[in-house]
């Protein structure tokens, strides 16, 4: 295929156009009354190009990217499962799409309906009693969380807890959420295994401290074995357990966050019920209280009456709206889709299944990559790097050498534990045989390490493009088509 | 247990479980306190083929009522071409994760980069984020960038003026992250733009953030406001819709430090309220504070022209416990729509949107004005939103639309309701609407 290089812009010419409209049959309103304070003097700079145009630029823009469909992605942390083709078809169903979100309640009562379902289905998959899904993506059902956290201690006057309990093995937005929320962050050591050390836990929990946050397994794939000594010892101080939900799916079928003793999560539908990533979003991050925190979830909220119908209600002790209107209503669609489908009997295989395809990469590469702490994971596991570190070559080459051989790379980096980790989820939608092709690689690229480094080291070389330049992009940044030209 | 989304069979597991050293599936839980473990039977419905899944979805797309849309509040209805659909659904779009890969992410990273080029063409603004999640919650994020950008001041004000559903968002997050958000109170429909100058001549405003068009669809003068604020050292934000900067002032043109707002109004599906998209833009000066993800040109080492993630040092996976922002996605399947739209309408497309948007909405506000049930409520310019007042009962006036297969008249406050009117409404739609008035 040709190398495409062009941006939009670049095929523009005067007088191409890519629209038709109909004329409004009420010319005589012209834009021209509107007071000239109003009208803007310099043009926007749009494109001019045919329709044709902007289907082909588009088509070859997407022949430079690699998705799911095109390939395995071993991602940590981002449960990279099959986006089912069905769901895309019941999210575009004009019944959906064409009904606006200030639509009476009694207009869209199969809408309804369908969100409260999954309402209801989300808080029985995870022995919560009620879910919002007004959150728009992970990141944003944690600061969500955070604040049904806060409003939960305001409402009871206690006034005092400002700071939240946060691991140093947490994903990175579990502080920012924090902070953004209001709240002080204080970090809880981990133990060699990863996992939460008890003993440095209990010092900090006073009557300053709102709640821990916690991920469940952790990131390092490790299930934290001591939940029931930490909810007690949390519980006891007067906090509350606020459950990540990134890491939901080795747990999908097994065991319930409500039943480890949990009182606040949010769940990642765009991870664990199999919504398309979209490049980085729309997702959906829905949040779930165990009875007694319904009150504080945030305005709006659907709920089913007593007549059958359902309803968009608002709460008075709720922690107020986070959303325009009721969420990412096309990505619930999808999630819901996925449920039905797999039904209560498929879904109790998803987790299961997740943590066997992980567990078996770990076993088959733990004599070439270094293992830094051995036994069962679940869903996803860390390596330190490769064995061998007389070679200079770095977790980043392995990853980039893994793009040569058509995979994603691995999570990288992070958890911030280990210097040169490699994080590695396949979930339950991959199969054996793409499981044993992706070990034989990572293998090879281990022997190449060793007998030419070089190759790795300055990997990839079968991609459009190289390594870019990063240093220059930061430094001086050139962030639209305008500033590219004025070079 | 073989099912369409789980490739395992009976001698896969068997084998997987021998070279992990385990005897059954069950022993990768054993770390798990027994008791915790979901023995039961989850109360959901039993698996559903693909035909009991369209049937059963389908069903209740039906039980929604597909009107004729003469309500704004928020949410557009303006046309999309077929081709937006269909390239958004390539699955190397939709199926891709966010693109820390930048080797074989350039398709993602390119169109965040004409997205970024567009916003900034129709704000005016030097710099444009790679999105938000809504309008919203880009106001909210605003309000937040002036405190950050400000240091020491905490105070932001925001005109009542505001989108109700913008305001609500706002609050909550000044409420938890402890900023000191006023409600500048608005006069005849307008900003009250004395009142905001003299509480920023205080000299401890960090921001002011005003609509444009406003919660009532009126177009504002926002003449000398930018100069005021400056002089006190105060940012001015503005949530503005981008549809309708294709012929209004831009928020740069009025001197804006910040435009935020929502692209629902590029021809998003109204789809019970999202996804849509936010955005936010800045200048140069400030880009460092803005917070979301941007995406910068650069060249790989054989000098290619590329793209890639920049900035990042702002992103909260650095910052961390120092964040101003916990936004770590953005919106970006959204973005390739509103990428997609924009280069199709061009320049032209959007003035066109915008003079039948115009034409049919001020037509019908003329038409509704001569029932005696309507008058304006304010003497302002309009450009596809307007309100009216109303002696009728709102709530049955809504119904009695329904009932004829027409959203409007949304309440606005006791006694009065707003209609919007875009160039997706047709003549028929129009003249029915107002029969159907004419009828009660």
């Amino acid at each position: 295929m040709k190398q495409y290089d062009k941006l939009i812009f670049e095929l523009s010419k005067s007088g191409r156009r890519g629209y038709s409209l109909p004329q409004s049959s009420h010319t005589e309103y012209s834009l021209e009354e509107l007071p000239s304070f109003a009208r803007r003097s310099e043009e926007p700079l749009l494109p001019e190009v045919s329709e044709f145009d902007v289907v082909r630029h588009f088509t070859n823009l997407s022949n430079k990217n690699f998705g799911l469909d095109t390939g395995f992605y071993p991602l940590g942390s981002c449960t990279m499962k099959y986006n089912p083709k069905i769901n895309e078809d019941m999210s575009n169903l004009e019944g959906f799409t064409a009904i606006h979100p200030l639509q009476p309640a009694e207009s869209m009562q199969g809408a309804l309906e369908l969100y409260y379902n999954l309402q209801r289905s989300l808080a029985e998959l995870t022995g919560l009693s009620e879910f919002t899904l007004n959150p728009f993506a992970g990141a944003h059902g944690e600061l969500t969380g955070l604040m049904v956290m806060r409003q939960y201690h305001a409402k009871r006057g206690d006034t005092r807890r400002t700071r939240v309990i946060v691991p140093d093995s947490a994903h990175g937005t579990n502080p920012a959420s924090a902070a953004v929320c209001g709240l002080e962050i204080v970090e809880v050591k981990s133990t060699a295994r990863g996992t939460i050390d008890v003993d440095d836990l209990k010092p900090l929990l006073d009557d300053t401290i709102a709640g821990i946050m916690m991920t469940n397994p952790n990131t390092l794939g490790i299930f934290e074995s001591e939940i029931p000594e930490i909810a007690r010892l949390v519980h006891e101080a007067g906090g509350l357990l606020y459950y990540d939900g990134a890491n939901l799916n080795p747990m999908l079928g097994k065991c319930r966050p409500g039943d480890m003793g949990f009182d606040i999560m949010h769940i990642n539908l765009h991870k664990t019920f199999s919504t398309p990533h979209g490049g980085g979003g729309p997702g959906s991050g829905p949040v779930g209280v165990r009875a007694g925190l319904e009150a504080y979830l945030p305005n709006p909220h659907v709920s089913k009456l007593a007549d059958g119908s359902y309803t968009i209600d608002e709460g008075t002790d709720s922690l107020g709206s986070i959303s325009g209107f009721i969420g990412n209503f096309g990505v619930m669609v999808k999630a819901y889709t996925y449920i039905l489908s797999l039904g209560k009997e498929n879904v109790k295989n998803v987790g299961p299944m997740a943590s066997l395809n992980a567990n078996y990469i770990k076993e088959q590469l733990k004599d070439c990559y270094e293992l830094p702490i051995s036994g069962v994971c679940k869903h996803e596991f860390v390596f330190d790097g490769l064995k061998d570190k007389s070679t200079g070559v770095t977790t980043l080459d392995v990853a980039k050498r893994l793009l040569d051989y058509g995979y994603h790379a691995p999570t990288i980096y992070f958890p911030l534990l280990f210097h040169q980790a490699i994080m590695i989820e396949p979930t339950e939608t991959e199969s054996k045989e793409t499981l044993d092709e992706f070990i034989e690689v990572m293998r090879k690229v281990a022997k190449e390490a060793t007998e030419d480094p070089d190759t790795v080291k300055t990997a990839p070389h079968t991609t459009l493009v190289g390594r870019l330049d990063e240093t220059t992009a930061a430094r001086k940044p050139i962030l639209n088509y305008r500033d590219l030209i004025a070079q | 247990m073989s099912y369409k989304y789980i490739p395992h069979t009976q001698s896969d597991i068997d084998e997987m479980l021998k070279a992990i050293g385990a005897t059954t599936v069950d022993d990768l839980y054993s770390d798990i306190p027994e008791n915790m473990l979901f023995k039961g039977d989850y109360n959901l419905p039993e698996s559903m083929s693909e035909t009991e899944v369209r049937h059963f979805i389908g069903n209740l797309s039906h039980r929604n009522q597909v009107c004729s849309i003469f309500a704004g509040a928020g949410a557009y209805n303006h046309y999309a071409p077929s081709v937006v659909g269909h390239i958004i659904e390539r699955s190397e779009f939709l199926t891709a994760y966010t693109p820390y890969q930048p080797e074989i992410s350039q398709g993602t990273l390119q169109y965040i980069f004409e997205f970024q080029s567009m916003m900034s063409e129709l704000t005016g603004m030097q710099c444009c984020n790679a999105s938000m999640y809504d309008g919203p919650t880009a106001a909210a994020e605003t309000m937040m960038m002036c405190v950050t950008a400000s240091k020491k001041r905490n105070k932001v004000l925001v005109s009542a003026t505001m989108p109700a559903h913008v305001l609500r968002v706002m609050r909550t997050y000044a409420h938890f992250h402890g900023i000191d958000l006023q409600e500048v109170a608005a006069v005849e429909g307008v900003s009250d733009l004395d009142a905001i100058k003299v509480a920023a001549a205080a000299g401890d405003v960090a921001g002011v953030i005003v609509a444009q068009p406003n919660r009532y669809g009126i177009v504002e003068d926002y003449t000398g406001l930018a100069d005021a604020l400056h002089s006190n050292k105060t940012l001015l934000g503005m949530y503005a819709d981008p549809s309708a900067l294709a012929v209004l002032k831009s928020p740069a043109e009025w001197g804006a430090d910040i435009a935020c707002g929502d692209g629902q109004t590029l021809g998003m599906p109204l789809s019970c309220g999202g996804p849509y998209v936010g955005y936010m833009a800045t200048t140069k000066d400030l880009v460092r504070k803005m917070p979301g993800r941007i995406v910068g040109a650069t060249h790989d080492v054989n000098g290619r022209r590329a793209f890639v993630l920049t900035l990042q040092a702002r992103e909260q996976h650095i910052r961390r416990e120092k964040a101003n922002s916990n936004i770590c996605s953005n919106q970006s399947l959204m973005a390739l729509y509103a990428t997609v739209y924009l280069s199709l309408m061009g320049r032209d497309g959007m003035k066109e949107v915008n003079a039948s948007s115009y034409a049919n909405a001020h037509y019908l506000h003329d038409e509704l004005c001569k029932s005696s049930h309507f008058k304006p409520a304010f003497d302002k310019p309009f450009l596809k939103e307007f309100v009216l007042s109303t002696d009728l009962d709102i709530e049955k006036l809504q119904k009695h639309l329904l009932a004829n297969g027409i959203f409007g008249a949304v309440k606005v406050a006791e006694g009065q309701v707003s209609f919007c009117a875009t160039e997706n409404n047709t003549k028929e739609e129009i003249e029915h609407l107002l029969n159907v008035i004419k009828s009660i």
